[in-house]
């Protein structure tokens, strides 16, 4: 059984660009795909952890958040194209009416 | 042990309650609803005065409220009369009962049921709240026919009836208080009646709130005898007198203190000086209220306290002063006023101070029998006055001025003949009730221990006023030209039966009602004065024979028979004077009023005490109030509730701030969070 450490050291790093990109990012859009990131780090701590252990629930976990990842795009970026029509911009600095 | 009718002794107040409650439905399910409905029409909008509504339809319901609110006063006094008579067939020591009806307060070794007690003072007691009562409640069904509240008004009177008959029935001070207080409720839902006019609404508040100044008294006096005696119960407490007297418990000043304090309830129930101002208001409400509770009952049970703590008044030389001088000058400075009043009402209700001050006075010489007595034949002979001035100012369409009336003798001969009488027993005249009970106080004022030369020469020359002004009222009202609006005069008419058979039955009263008690020196025979021996007796017996006869035995009877004819030539004398001024040289008294017009006005005003009172006290309070309200209630209590939701809000205001709409601070705050966590649980 292989060690998960650089595994989980890639995950790590993954992940902390995924936050930094959601939470220093303006852009809707960068924003999903930052998310998607944070996603896609889980998943390699979840198949390395898997493979160490001989366990087959972290791989089939994966699958399981790719799914739930690829419908989250999609109503995502559904809902950035509704904004976009309406407001015409997705910088998120100035979809603030929610406030107060 | 079988005491047949006494058994039933509840009843008494039974009986007007049940009359309330069924005169309170109908107020309640009938009356108020029509009354509405004709409000929200608003087809008829005519004014409120004293009896005179406009017509309506009789409603149904009015004949059976007329039926019910006399009828069940009647029976009460049917069973008082049974009742007396039971007990007055038992021998003299043994004429007392007690009922309890079920135990009210208890609490370690104090006990006040709620329990009557029917003896020889609470017989005389029922026997006019009832008897006389009863004749006002059939007076009142023709005098209010026009009303429109009519179930409401016998409601207010039923109530009264009750509250006064557990007052004078009660065994303890703290029934008594009951009765006290519903008296005092009564009073103001009565004087009230017409609420819409201003006046007699104030009248209402005036009158409910100096009451309770005296019932502040009253309640004072009575923790006083808790504390003192540790019971509130008469027998208990005046059997205790001799025991703690005795002992060292009850000192004289601790007697004085109780006496007095009882006293200013008695001062504000009965209006005496300094709290009798609100009985001349009081007039506002209907007459037939004013005959009942404000001359023949309620102000009279404040002479019934004193006399049935009798034996705690005779410990005490100062209370018993107190009273005796504090009943001479209201009965001489209220007829001073009555003198100059022109109302005919006002003249009446001065009337009645300056007789409930002859009554105190008798209390405070110590001839409680007289002053019952008094209070008695007053009942009967100022009842049937109030009840006459109601058929006058009934037949001139509610006019109460008597300087706009004259020479009704011709158009009201019941009404005159009755009122006639009882101003000749009001006046003293030998042989009728007043004569009897007014001399027997005149008399014991000068002879008794507690009785002085001044106290009598107040309360003659009081009489002698006493008869001038009710004979002015008599000489204005029914002789001479008539001084009538025209308007008024077309409608003048004899009072319908209902009100005058009253009339004549309490002017039968008015005559006879004295022959009970006629004394020895007239070869008569002292009935009621033998028949409250056994309530006095106990005072008498501690040493202070003052209830008795006693005091005759060292005065000789010459002297007695010329204080007598002394009294009648004064009374005869301020007949003379009134017939003078008012009958013979009718415009002298506007002459003598024009002579000294500072005096006359100054009476008129009634010695401007309203306005002193008003002066020192109710402006006073007012404005206290006023800095209270502004200073106390708005800045300060209120400050707190508005600075608490102020503070609230604030913050409120500071913490919505971090919603501000923008994603990335959610973001960064869900990191923050996460990270806290995660570092809480590693850390742990």
């Amino acid at each position: 059984m292989m060690e998960p450490t650089a595994y989980l050291l890639l995950s790590g790093i993954l992940f902390g660009i995924g936050v930094a990109g959601v939470v220093a990012r303006k852009n809707a859009l960068i924003i999903l795909m930052s998310v998607e990131i944070m996603l896609n780090a889980v998943n390699v701590a979840f198949i390395a952890v898997g493979s160490h252990l001989g366990d087959p629930t972290g791989s089939i976990f994966a699958f399981m958040v790719m799914t739930v990842a690829a419908a989250e795009a999609a109503v995502g970026l559904a809902i950035l194209i509704a904004i976009y029509r309406l407001k015409e911009t997705i910088d998120i600095t100035e979809l603030s009416v929610l406030k107060w | 042990m079988v005491t047949g009718i006494l058994d039933y002794i509840w009843l008494v107040p039974a009986l007007p309650l049940l009359g309330v409650l069924l005169n309170g439905a109908i107020a309640l399910f009938c009356e108020r609803p029509l009354l509405l409905a004709e409000a929200a029409h608003g087809d008829e909008g005519h004014g409120h005065g004293d009896a005179h509504g406009g017509h309506h339809a009789p409603a149904p319901y009015r004949k059976l409220v007329a039926f019910i609110g006399p009828a069940v006063v009647g029976a009460a006094f049917v069973v008082s009369v049974l009742a007396v008579l039971a007990l007055a067939a038992r021998p003299a020591h043994d004429r007392f009962f007690v009922q309890v009806l079920f135990p009210w307060i208890q609490a370690g070794g104090f006990s006040a049921p709620a329990a009557l007690q029917l003896d020889p003072l609470s017989s005389v007691m029922i026997l006019v709240v009832t008897g006389v009562g009863f004749l006002i409640h059939v007076y009142s069904a023709g005098y209010m026919s026009h009303e429109k509240a009519f179930a409401r008004y016998f409601v207010y009177l039923n109530l009264f009836t009750f509250a006064m008959l557990t007052l004078v029935l009660g065994s303890n001070y703290l029934v008594m208080f009951v009765g006290w207080e519903g008296v005092g409720l009564c009073s103001y839902l009565l004087i009230g009646y017409w609420y819409e006019k201003k006046s007699a609404s104030d009248a209402g508040k005036k009158a409910f709130i100096v009451n309770r100044i005296g019932d502040f008294g009253f309640m004072l006096g009575v923790f006083l005898i808790f504390w003192t005696f540790g019971t509130v119960n008469y027998t208990e407490v005046f059997a205790k007198v001799p025991l703690l007297s005795a002992n060292g418990v009850l000192t004289t000043e601790i007697a004085t203190a109780i006496t007095l304090l009882l006293f200013v309830g008695a001062i504000g129930k009965s209006a005496q000086i300094p709290l009798y101002v609100w009985l001349p208001d009081a007039m506002e409400g209907p007459t037939p209220v004013s005959a009942l509770i404000h001359a023949a009952t309620m102000v009279t049970a404040g002479v019934y306290m004193v006399a049935r703590s009798s034996s705690l008044f005779l410990l005490s030389p100062v209370s018993m002063g107190v009273v005796a001088t504090v009943g001479a000058a209201t009965a001489i400075f209220s007829a001073t006023i009555g003198i100059t009043q022109n109302d005919i009402k006002r003249v009446l209700a001065y009337s009645t101070v300056s007789q409930l001050g002859y009554m105190f006075l008798a209390c405070g010489v110590g001839a409680f029998t007289a002053g019952i007595f008094h209070l008695m034949t007053h009942a009967f002979f100022k009842a049937l006055l109030f009840l006459g001035s109601g058929s006058v100012i009934h037949a001139l369409s509610g006019e109460q001025d008597m300087r706009k009336m004259g020479s009704l003798k011709k158009h009201l001969p019941i009404t005159f003949t009755t009122m006639f009488i009882a101003t000749l027993a009001i006046a003293g005249i030998p042989g009728l009730s007043g004569f009897f009970s007014k001399d027997e106080i005149l008399w014991k004022a000068f002879s008794s221990e507690h009785g002085h030369i001044a106290l009598w020469a107040v309360a003659a020359l009081a009489a002698g006023i006493t008869a001038f002004y009710m004979f002015r009222l008599v000489f204005l009202t029914f002789f001479g030209e008539s001084r009538m609006e025209p308007e008024v005069e077309k409608h003048v008419h004899e009072s319908p039966y209902s009100m005058t058979v009253p009339l004549m039955l309490l002017a039968v009263l008015s005559v006879v009602g004295g022959w009970i008690g006629i004394p020895e020196v007239l070869k008569g025979h002292n009935y009621f004065e033998e028949w409250l021996a056994p309530v006095f007796a106990q005072g008498a017996a501690g040493g202070h024979g003052a209830a008795g006869a006693h005091g005759a035995a060292h005065h000789p009877v010459a002297l007695e028979l010329g204080l007598m004819a002394g009294s009648v030539a004064v009374a005869l004398c301020g007949i003379g004077l009134a017939y003078y001024l008012y009958r013979v040289r009718t415009n002298k008294p506007k002459e003598i009023a024009e002579a000294v017009p500072g005096l006359y006005d100054v009476v008129l005003n009634k010695y401007y005490v309203d306005e002193i009172y008003d002066f020192l006290f109710v402006r006073r309070i007012v404005n206290g109030s006023i800095v209270l309200w502004q200073a106390f209630d708005a800045a300060f209590i209120d400050g707190i509730v508005n600075g608490i939701a102020a503070a609230v809000r604030g913050a409120g205001d500071g913490v919505r701030r971090l919603q501000t709409g923008v994603v990335g601070n959610y973001a960064f705050s869900l990191l923050l969070g996460a990270v806290l966590l995660v570092g809480y649980i590693l850390t742990r």
